[in-house]
């Protein structure tokens, strides 16, 4: 008897242990993040103490609403239609051909992914806009059309669907297709009949995270939508920021709320789906030198593509921050002449840096908790809940966060309007998913024997986690950190809601520099892009050294 | 004694992967449970361990009672199937681990290092790196971190299962050589009838979570406790068999029987040295279906009419053609009556 009661306690302190871990990570996200979405719903909806769900219909019955709501769904649907066409072939050559520059090639393509929108924006609009490159050439502006939209949304994405197909593609066995060849399939059936169902989920998965980015695009249709084009997130800005209807705002942030967590759910499914059928092999052994014109022909096509879909906007937005003579723009930057600030722009590069420090460090505190409290399979479903929520600050859209904390946190208890924190918080919350998505994988693939190894050789738990399960994820923990950082660095949406004039981020003042007319304005704005590139594009080529498994999400 | 298990039950969703286990191992004593895959075998171990907690029964070490003491603190030592070594430290680093936690100081630590790896024949090997060693390597130096804190009981899941043949061969002479010197107490378990006859002073024989039979090597070679226990030992003639004084009743028709054998209805086991080939129209007629080299002798296997199939051994030379018929007799000495 007395031994059952010892076990059911001992199994109780492993389960208050778990609790007190995740309980951090549920009152962060409780506080920042379901709190503002409840004072949203709130505003929304409510009206004299009494609800009104009518509104939604009535804001629905708009015919403006109802324009956007069309413009967000088809062009995000175009946007991952345009960017599997163009990636796919990518994700091939990156799984299955060897050639030389293969490591530099695959940092190069995921450079776009954690450049801040802003900066693609810019970048897209040095190249196709109004005295942009195409422009001078030939005279060709895309930016009154949607293709400007369109291919900044490709150039964000390419990295994602390389990523996430193409590091499963790797990792299928090549023999499986032998296996079929050799019961006499030919060597397209084959590929239909055995690799695609393997690849399927993982297509659909990076379809779906395409999708939900587009459908939420900020920052590249402020600055390329002009005032024709609107998707929701950006409606929502303009409600709130020049209309000050905070209602209809409200109503539009539940629209997207309840499309995103669509996506979510069917996203979770298919990766549920990718994760248990497939039996997967090292990368290291799949690839080979590529064959036959056909094959050279596809590589070279490829590098074409990143040539000139990735690194030509990048390329010209440099050159247009260098037009003026002597670093002129550079040099604008220090001075506070414009107006537009109170500060200097260049004030805005320390600004960024120090929020993206505090942000990042909350991240990877709260992020890190979480995956340690989510790391055991047998996890119950409460925990297993709390992971998908996880996900929603990523999806639900950072104007949504931006807004929340807008409305939410401006009075007694919680009255943070006029501290600096507030701009941390708000980035660490887009950061969270990201840091528990890196460290997750790597915390579950630590045996569990290995663990029990050290324990029967006389570690503690607490001297097990220390011994075996840190030096393993402590380089997750750095990747995760960079991300966090990066994220921090361009997050726009919430930002600009909540950064106070007299200390604006990079991405924001990047923005309100396009906003304002004349070339010196244009150029900054150029130059304030380029640094911020730099730096982007710095922590992603430290975090690609660092990384090993290339078989994560992001 | 060392060790001892009372009635130790473990159930996995209502299946008892371990069903009310007594078992004693004495100090200095080698004892090998020997089991098929999903015995139950590795279960043992990790209750031992401290790994997995029981649903009934106890565990006592030196006489006192294991439960609620945690894994770490119990001082027993487990050498992992797959060796599970920390593939971030060195050889030294995997090798001084428990030895760490226990809080030596560093240059004893170093010393029994060194020490134990010119014991397991590595020496000089602590600052190589455990990725590049080969599974002959890693296996002594989990060995190594495994005695390194001279735990009271050393136990060993499946030692040389990934091994191969010649190196399991050899390794398991040194092993026992070694355990010999040091005096170290041991529960090991194996699938494998070879390694557990070779390294035990006492063999366990373990099915479906209850102990089938336990003896010295001789005794379960030579008398299996029951059908099962002959079968996994790879004896194929056993049958069902009405004993009687001096001779069985057997599908095969009559077999003698030593003298002094229970009678009744019983199991009969007829070792393949027991089975004489004769020629064609005397004994028992059979056809030669298949023949397979052993080394020392051809295994050759019979199909008689009407019975089942018998595995006789002969020597190379005599062993008859695939498909000719001979004639089968048997002898007392090979034949063993069981239960």
């Amino acid at each position: 008897m007395d031994l059952t009661r010892t076990e059911v306690a001992v199994g109780k302190r492993g389960a208050a242990a778990r609790l007190g871990l995740i309980a951090v990570p549920v009152a962060f996200f409780a506080v920042f993040f379901a709190y503002p979405v409840a004072a949203i719903v709130a505003r929304g909806l409510k009206a004299d103490g009494a609800w009104h769900l009518g509104r939604i219909g009535e804001v629905l019955a708009q015919s403006d609403v109802r324009h956007v709501l069309w413009f967000t769904t088809w062009q995000a649907l175009v946007s991952t239609a345009l960017t599997l066409l163009i990636a796919l072939p990518g994700a091939y050559v990156f799984a299955r051909f060897d050639f030389r520059g293969k490591q530099v090639l695959r940092a190069v393509v995921t450079v776009p992914f954690v450049l801040p929108t802003v900066v693609v924006g810019t970048a897209f609009l040095a190249l196709v806009g109004r005295g942009g490159l195409l422009d001078e050439l030939w005279g060709v502006r895309l930016d009154t059309t949607v293709w400007a939209i369109l291919l900044a949304h490709v150039f964000f994405n390419y990295a994602v669907v390389v990523r996430t197909v193409g590091g499963l593609w790797a990792q299928l066995d090549p023999r499986q297709e032998e296996a079929a060849r050799m019961l006499g399939a030919s060597p397209l059936r084959a590929w239909r009949q055995v690799t695609l169902p393997a690849l399927a989920p993982a297509v659909a998965a990076a379809a779906l995270m395409v999708f939900l980015f587009t459908f939420t695009s900020f920052g590249v249709v402020q600055i390329l939508g002009g005032p024709t084009f609107s998707t929701l997130e950006v409606e929502i800005y303009r409600q709130t920021s020049e209309i000050f209807d905070l209602s209809t705002a409200a109503v539009l942030t539940l629209i997207q709320f309840v499309a995103v967590g669509a996506v979510l759910a069917l996203h979770a499914w298919t990766v549920r789906r990718r994760e248990t059928a497939l039996r997967l092999v090292d990368a290291a052994g799949t690839a080979r030198r590529p064959r036959g014109a056909g094959q050279w022909a596809l590589l070279g096509g490829v590098l074409v593509t990143v040539v000139v879909l990735l690194l030509l906007p990048l390329a010209v937005l440099v050159q247009r921050s260098l037009d003026a003579p002597g670093f002129g723009y550079y040099r604008a930057l220090t001075s506070d002449d414009g107006g537009v600030f109170l500060v200097p722009p260049i004030e805005a590069i320390g600004n960024s840096l120090s929020y993206a420090v505090a942000a990042t460090a909350i991240a990877v505190v709260i992020g890190g908790l979480a995956a340690v409290a989510l790391t055991r399979r047998d996890a119950g479903r409460f925990v297993r809940g709390f992971d998908a929520l996880l996900m929603l600050p990523l999806g639900v859209s950072a104007v949504t966060v931006g807004f929340g904390f807008l409305i939410a946190l401006d009075e007694p208890p919680l009255d943070l309007r006029s501290s600096w924190i507030l701009v941390p918080l708000a980035q660490a919350l887009v950061g969270v998913p990201f840091v528990v998505r890196t460290m997750l994988p790597v915390l579950r693939a630590v045996d569990v024997r290995l663990r029990e190894a050290a324990s029967v050789l006389g570690a503690s738990p607490w001297r097990v986690w220390r011994e075996v399960d840190l030096p393993m994820v402590r380089r997750a923990l750095l990747i995760a950190a960079g991300f966090a950082f990066a994220v921090s660095l361009g997050e726009f949406g919430a930002t600009v809601f909540i950064a106070r004039p007299d200390s604006p981020t990079l991405p924001v003042a990047v923005a309100r520099l396009l906003g304002r007319p004349g070339d010196l304005n244009y150029g900054q704005a150029m130059a304030l892009s380029t640094i911020l590139m730099v730096v982007c594009a710095v922590a992603l080529l430290v975090l690609e050294r660092l990384r090993t498994d290339r078989t994560g999400e992001f | 004694m060392l060790l001892s298990l009372r009635g130790a039950t473990v159930r996995f969703g209502g299946r008892a992967v371990l069903d009310a286990v007594d078992l004693e191992v004495a100090e200095h004593e080698i004892v090998c449970v020997l089991g098929p895959s999903g015995s139950g075998k590795s279960t043992l171990l990790r209750a031992v361990a401290g790994l997995q907690a029981l649903d009934s029964g106890r565990v006592s070490l030196d006489g006192r009672d294991q439960a609620g003491v945690p894994a770490h603190q119990r001082g027993v030592g487990l050498m992992f199937q797959d060796h599970q070594l920390f593939p971030q430290r060195d050889v030294g680093g995997n090798v001084a681990f428990g030895l760490r936690m226990r809080g030596a100081p560093k240059r004893q630590q170093a010393e029994r290092v060194q020490e134990l790896l010119d014991l397991v024949g590595l020496p000089g090997a602590a600052r190589r790196a455990v990725a590049e060693l080969s599974g002959g390597e890693q296996q002594r130096v989990a060995l190594a971190r495994a005695l390194a804190p001279s735990p009271r009981l050393l136990m060993l899941d499946e030692p040389l299962g990934q091994l191969d043949r010649s190196l399991r061969e050899r390794l398991v002479v040194e092993l026992k050589e070694l355990f010999g010197r040091l005096g170290t107490t041991v529960l090991a378990v194996t699938h494998d009838q070879g390694e557990a006859f070779a390294l035990a002073d006492r063999v366990v024989v373990m099915r479906d979570g209850r102990i089938a039979q336990s003896g010295t090597p001789l005794q379960v070679w030579q008398r299996p406790a029951d059908a099962f226990v002959a079968r996994f030992l790879g004896f194929e003639n056993v049958v069902e068999a009405t004993v009687g004084a001096e001779a069985a009743d057997t599908p095969w028709g009559k077999v003698p029987v030593p003298e002094g054998a229970p009678q009744g209805t019983r199991t009969l086991l007829v070792r393949p040295a027991g089975v004489r080939l004769v020629p064609a129209g005397t004994g028992l007629r059979c056809t030669v279906t298949a023949r397979t080299f052993k080394g020392t002798h051809v295994a050759v296997h019979l199909q008689p009419e009407d019975a089942p199939r018998l595995e006789a051994a002969c020597a190379l030379r005599a062993a008859p053609e695939v498909g000719g018929e001979v004639g089968v007799e048997f002898d007392a000495a090979e034949i063993a009556v069981l239960d």
